[in-house]
């Protein structure tokens, strides 16, 4: 072997190793800094983590854009259908004076809230836009009170790292990183342009993360739950979307 | 000559006559192993790109212009396809299965390979001075008669002379830059502004555009303009000789490089 193989060897060498060693201690701080998302493996594991890390790292403060009065659609999509059980149909009926938000996991006060609970908090509104993946969108106000809020209240233990929450439709849930759910935006939204939140909208109770993708603002809330980890919901992919195909984060 | 390691056989049939009665030899290589690398991931980026944002785009073949659209405005205009929604009025009466889940989970991870090939590319270039000496139009290739000789030659479909399998003629250089320096940019600026999460931090990217729909419908339009140039550089190798530019771009091996070249 000449010289020059050898010195171009033992660089090529050197350099893979230093590769392989640098991947090693960026998986291990983008772990370390909470910069990995659930649904990391698999073979689109490299483009969803480089995604998350890059929107952690620049957009976790930033506000989503927010619009005024005049902008907001003329005729606001209803592109829900009732939950078809009885369940619901009798809590329709009743004007959801029946309808019951629970929060448990790793807070201190674990609660149930009713409707009017939840409205006897300060109300916030936003004029922001619904994205949905398939590339349509609409703006709307949308009204309730700010998911930090109902967080405080309840009193989250220091190592949460995700709220989960669930819709009365069954198989329909969805998680996001404690950056997300303490976001000022992120509603429990109850109204929508100055009225009620329609049933084809979600209500009585949805989710707003107007910084994310429409299928993160799960409609019918009835459940959260505040975890440290996403292993055991499901199938450990940190909710419904990704066991569906989709990514579980959609700031995209 | 004959016992030299380097001699290959003359290429193939499919070669451009005019060089294959010229002896082949591997001599420096006709592109450098970064140019290769970078130009087949790119174009398999570009291939997963397209069929992922295709299958997007069936979710809702709708284009509008402004922040918001949906299937109760009305659109800028419709392609006549049927969709994977069943809310789309597509006009057919059958909805196609969803294929978003793994279109958009390959579209985000191709663009991100793209994007960081592109940067290696992009600073290769501008150090190794593959930009300056091949890309950039010659001084004497910026007058009008040698541009109208070099659109005349290829209206005409002349065959590319053997100095040109070492260089780009003007429309070549021109062409390329353009896809370099504007329409991969754009599509990049456009992709970027339909991210909700992005553009909460970098709002100017879309409303520089007018909105979040003009981003999608600009983003359409420059995929459609990368299409093209796929399709007539494509065209352009069958005729230029697909073995020896295919060669040239795999192996790095082409013809002997004419004396009279600098």
């Amino acid at each position: 072997m000449s010289d020059l193989s050898r010195r171009k060897l033992i660089t090529t060498g050197l350099a893979a190793a230093a590769g392989v060693t640098g991947l090693g201690v960026a998986a291990r701080l983008a772990q370390k800094y909470g910069l990995v998302p659930p649904d990391h493996g698999g073979i689109y594991g490299l483009g969803e983590t480089l995604t998350y890390a890059s929107q952690r790292l620049l957009t976790k403060h930033s506000l989503a854009r927010e619009f005024s009065p005049s902008q907001i659609s003329k005729r606001p999509l209803a592109n829900e259908m009732a939950p078809p059980s009885d369940a619901f149909k009798r809590l329709q009926a009743g004007g959801f004076a029946d309808w019951r938000l629970s929060i448990d996991g790793m807070v201190d006060r674990p609660a149930t809230f009713s409707l009017a609970q939840l409205k006897s908090y300060p109300s916030r509104s936003q004029i922001t836009m619904v994205q949905c993946e398939e590339g349509w969108s609409y703006i709307a106000e949308w009204i309730g009170v700010p998911l930090r809020h109902v967080l405080d209240a309840v009193s989250v233990q220091p190592h949460a790292r995700y709220v989960v929450y669930f819709s009365m439709q069954p198989e329909w849930w969805e998680s996001i990183d404690m950056s997300d759910a303490l976001h000022p935006q992120t509603f429990l939204a109850y109204g929508m342009n100055g009225g009620g939140l329609p049933v084809g909208n979600g209500g009585p109770l949805r989710m707003r993360i107007p910084p994310q993708l429409g299928y993160k603002s799960v409609k019918f809330i009835t459940h959260l739950t505040v975890t440290d980890s996403l292993k055991s919901f499901g199938k450990g992919l940190g909710s419904a979307s990704p066991e569906a195909g989709y990514a579980w984060y959609a700031g995209i | 000559m004959a016992t030299s390691e380097s001699v290959r056989e003359p290429l193939g049939a499919c070669a451009p006559s005019s060089s294959s009665s010229v002896p082949v030899t591997t001599v420096t290589s006709r592109h450098s192993a970064l140019v290769r690398v970078t130009h087949w991931i790119t174009t398999l980026c570009f291939l997963a790109l397209l069929v992922s944002g295709v299958e997007i785009v069936i979710s809702h073949p709708r284009f509008y212009w402004g922040e918001t659209g949906n299937v109760l405005t009305t659109p800028l205009f419709k392609l006549p396809i049927p969709s994977s929604r069943a809310m789309v009025p597509s006009g057919y009466g059958y909805v196609l299965p969803d294929q978003n889940g793994w279109s958009r989970y390959l579209h985000f991870q191709a663009a991100w390979l793209a994007v960081l090939t592109g940067l290696l590319y992009i600073i290769s270039i501008l150090f190794t001075g593959h930009l300056r000496k091949n890309l950039l139009p010659r001084g004497a290739d910026l007058s009008l008669r040698a541009f109208s000789t070099s659109i005349a030659d290829h209206l005409r479909f002349k065959r590319p002379s053997a100095a040109e399998a070492w260089s780009y003629n003007v429309l070549q250089r021109l062409t390329y830059l353009f896809v370099i320096f504007v329409l991969f940019p754009l599509v990049i600026w456009t992709g970027l502004a339909m991210s909700p999460a992005f553009v909460s931090a970098f709002p100017l990217t879309v409303t520089s555009l007018g909105g979040q729909q003009s981003a999608r419908t600009i983003h359409f339009f420059v995929s459609l303009a990368l299409v093209v140039f796929l399709l007539v550089h494509v065209i352009m190798i069958f005729l230029a000789g697909f073995w020896t530019r295919m060669r040239a771009m795999i192996t790095g091996r082409a013809a002997n490089r004419p004396t009279e070249l600098p």
